[in-house]
């Protein structure tokens, strides 16, 4: 069974803070379901199937359900980082297709800037994680490790700071369009090689924003979209899985999970590379933008600084307009975790509702992917293939 | 140079236990299979690579080179994470010391040291042949 057609991305909605210190995380949900809802026009009582992960307070979704109130006959609460919300619009689908429910709401929500919480720390994880005894004493941060899979990159492919640079300054010309964006100013590429040293080669313009908010997405069958007032963006393919680094395959950051979810996503959807007219590429860091584009095929393996140089992701510009809310790394990326907006501006594109100055004319095709967890050690991948009927 | 950056505490359970007593004896003790004749790291109650549970454990050389590594500025002091690929196949997490951070590089030779925790654990690094 694939899932190809069945469901349809109905509603949406990026929570427009970015700084929340007096609103509860749980709050800040309810704050992007309501409205998510409303976008789709449909109401909460409409929702049977509830799709949360880690960031949610609670266990899985036991909390969350009760506190909004939710009547429910189908629950995910796939964990996979920041990867988790792209995974869960594929998952709804395959609810939806089953027919275990109709309209599916997914949210995400997060306060890492109001408590502190950046991807600089060491990071801490309970003793019974298997790796962490072999792991824990030599100062793992979220950086360091992207910054690892960077280093190899530059080794085998001779990937340059300057190319990486220019997908800081393609984001950065989108952010300049986004009025809600955290950071606005347009940047070059001498800026971002100027910028602080925070991890070789990764600097502090490399980085994604650490931001408070939040966002929802909806999913509902073909019957319930059909009702609805909302331009219709299908859901046409999708994939996932896992990479590690002390399993079978053993060590290697210059390849990320994007080389087995997209071909998933794309033979799914039966669409190639060259049909896609906007795409939404994880940014936690540069070199994730950087080795997924190489992975998804969009350019050969190890061409990807090149693919990016010169301004071939600013829409308008380039090639292959990415990200042009500002993405995670100009614009937004509640609880360090940035799928969720991904999915919601590839839903605008498709719609005609990005921002006027970065909206890709046309936009019938767009994929989506994200990534969880940390390039450097292990993490999820999921890719979709959104398309506007 | 300045005062070194601390390492994290040493955490160990059932299945690290026989490796961490190897490192307080100054060895690096890793598994080798002995159904599909592979080693592996981390070390763990069965082979990664065939999933048989029959496993030697061997004496590493503590030779290798870095496969990459990256240098935490932002910590004070800094310290440099890394991948070391064993001579005898295996990659692991670790720390390089005794060089000066600019002259660290991809495939550089590296040899297995040890330096202690806070709490006076031994803890594998590696330092410039």
């Amino acid at each position: 069974m694939s899932i190809r057609n069945k469901a349809f991305i109905v509603g949406i909605y990026e929570h427009p803070t970015r700084k929340a210190p007096d609103r509860s995380v749980a709050q800040l949900h309810a704050e992007c379901a309501r409205g998510a809802l409303a976008d789709a026009g449909l109401s909460r009582d409409d929702v049977d199937g509830y799709f949360c992960a880690g960031d949610a307070p609670g266990i899985g979704a036991l909390s969350m359900a009760d506190y909004l109130g939710l009547k429910l006959r189908h629950i995910d609460t796939t964990e996979l980082g920041g990867a988790s919300y792209v995974a869960h619009v594929a998952h709804a689908c395959e609810a939806i297709a089953a027919g275990k429910c109709r309209v599916a709401l997914i949210t995400l929500a997060g306060r890492p800037r109001s408590e502190g919480r950046s991807g600089t720390m060491v990071r801490s994880h309970p003793a019974d994680v298997p790796e962490v005894s072999f792991e824990q004493p030599y100062g793992l941060t979220t950086v360091n490790m992207y910054a690892m899979a960077a280093m190899r990159h530059m080794r085998e492919y001779g990937t340059t700071s300057e190319q990486l640079a220019w997908i800081k300054v393609a984001a950065s010309h989108h952010a300049s369009h986004n009025p809600n964006a955290m950071l606005r100013e347009k940047v070059t590429v001498d800026d971002v090689l100027n910028s602080e040293l925070v991890a070789d080669p990764l600097r502090k313009l490399d980085c994604c924003v650490v931001s408070d908010g939040g966002g929802a997405v909806v999913v509902a069958s073909p019957e319930i979209a059909a009702s609805l007032k909302v331009p219709r963006v299908v859901v046409r393919g999708a994939g996932e899985t896992l990479k590690g680094v002390h399993g079978r395959a053993g060590v290697d950051l210059t390849t990320t999970g994007a080389a087995m979810s997209g071909p998933l996503a794309f033979e799914e959807a039966g669409v190639t590379q060259g049909d896609i007219k906007y795409a939404s590429i994880y940014d936690s860091f540069t070199i994730t933008v950087l080795m997924q584009l190489e992975d998804l095929g969009f350019c050969a393996k190890g061409r990807g600084g090149a693919f990016v140089a010169d301004g071939n992701l600013i829409s308008g510009v380039g090639r292959l307009p990415f990200n042009t809310d500002g993405g995670g790394l100009c614009n937004n990326h509640p609880a360090n975790r940035g799928g969720i907006t991904k999915v919601i501006e590839a839903v605008r594109q498709l719609r005609g509702q990005a921002n006027a100055a970065v909206q890709v004319p046309n936009c019938d095709l767009a994929l989506v992917q994200g990534c969880g967890g940390s390039l450097g050690t292990r993490h999820a991948s999921a890719t979709l293939i959104l398309e506007r009927l | 140079m300045s005062a070194e950056a601390p390492l994290g505490a040493v955490v160990t359970t059932p299945e690290s236990r026989h490796y961490w007593e190897g490192v307080a004896r100054g060895v690096l003790l890793l598994p080798r299979c002995r159904a599909c004749g592979k080693a592996h790291f981390y070390p763990r109650s069965f082979c990664p690579h065939c999933f048989s549970d029959m496993l030697d454990t061997f004496e590493a050389s503590g030779r290798g080179t870095i496969y990459t590594f990256s240098v935490m500025r932002r910590a004070n002091p800094p310290y440099c994470i890394a991948y070391v690929r064993l001579e005898e196949g295996p990659i692991l997490l670790s720390r390089i010391v005794d060089a000066p951070f600019d002259t660290i590089r991809c495939d550089q030779p590296v040899r297995l040291v040890f330096r202690k925790t806070a709490e006076g654990d031994a803890v594998p690094v590696f330092a410039p042949v």
